[in-house]
């Protein structure tokens, strides 16, 4: 019995949106091909162009997932600051610009060979596993209202069992700085850390 | 929306990224590769996120979102400090701790 058949999947009624899942298709295919172009381009500046493509393909998604903090991060963190990292990364480790012929290794369709592999076993797997479940339609969370702090117990169960109050990133702020508040400091303390690693290996002397 | 379209899209991705990560040599480009894995992975967590109506996925996104900037600036750092003692960020050369 393949898991699908063994645990209840919810979304599995829904109908399908026809203008989402094109826009989604667009995307994709945008998303791949610019994949492709960055593991097999010959320069690296370019690369590193390709990836900007990837990365705004994967923002897009975000947002038709009803993400939209997580879409905005990615543009302003992966976008604004990773890419120009890497493009400083190009600057100060080459001398010369342009087309570079040994980029890739020589024995290449090795590694090709595992890419395939690997694509084919995670889509037979997943395509067994999540046969036809839906993404629900309705992708926004549910949050509690702002309620007065003498609200009764009867406002707070009617404010409660409206669906969908307030936004996602709303929802998502109030589980970052309440439940998730201890991973947070430390990957602030994280960050850090690897701001003074980057700086000591980074200096000259 | 199938869920399977996303998780197939993220397939694809992370095998791309895999294949660069084994083919490229240049250390950067290597990066760039490992990027696209971690975008990939990012995918599948918002994904789950909204078909299970729960935010963990996306707040664990963010956290990935956070590492990988990290990451970033300590890999490139690593490969500047090899293209200064090498005058090279080609990774097929570092075989000095080859026995």
């Amino acid at each position: 019995m393949t898991l699908a058949a063994a645990m209840p999947l919810p979304g599995a009624d829904d109908p399908i949106n026809v203008s989402q899942t094109v826009g989604f298709g667009v995307i994709a295919a945008i998303m791949v091909i610019s994949a492709l172009r960055v593991v097999t381009t010959r320069n690296v500046v370019h690369a590193a162009m390709w990836l900007v493509m990837v990365l705004a393909g994967a923002a897009a998604q975000y947002v038709l997932l009803a993400a939209e903090f997580v879409a905005v991060t990615q543009v302003m963190v992966y976008i604004g600051a990773v890419v120009v990292l890497f493009l400083f990364g190009v600057m100060l480790t080459r001398a010369r610009l342009g087309t570079d012929a040994d980029l890739t290794r020589k024995n290449w369709y090795g590694a090709a060979f595992v890419g395939v592999v690997m694509v084919a076993l995670l889509a037979f797997s997943l395509v067994d596993t999540f046969e036809d479940a839906k993404v629900p339609e309705d992708r926004r969370t549910t949050l509690a209202p702002d309620l007065p702090a003498d609200a009764s117990d009867a406002e707070v169960e009617a404010a409660l069992a409206q669906p969908n109050v307030g936004s996602n990133t709303a929802a998502v702020s109030d589980s970052l700085f309440s439940r998730y508040l201890v991973p947070f400091e430390v990957v602030s303390v994280m960050l850090t850390a690897a701001l003074i690693g980057a700086i000591v290996i980074a200096r000259k002397d | 929306m199938l869920l399977n379209q996303f998780l197939l899209l993220s397939a694809v991705l992370f095998s791309i990224g895999v294949y660069g990560v084994i083919a490229r040599r240049n250390g950067v480009a290597i990066l760039m590769s490992i990027e696209l894995i971690l975008n990939a992975v990012n995918i599948n967590l918002v994904a789950f996120s909204a078909w299970n109506n729960n935010l963990a996925g996306q707040v664990f996104a963010l956290f990935v979102i956070a590492i990988a900037a990290a990451e970033v600036g300590v890999g490139l750092a690593i490969v500047l400090a090899i293209y200064r003692n090498r005058r090279s960020v080609d990774l097929d050369e570092l075989d000095l701790m080859r026995g």
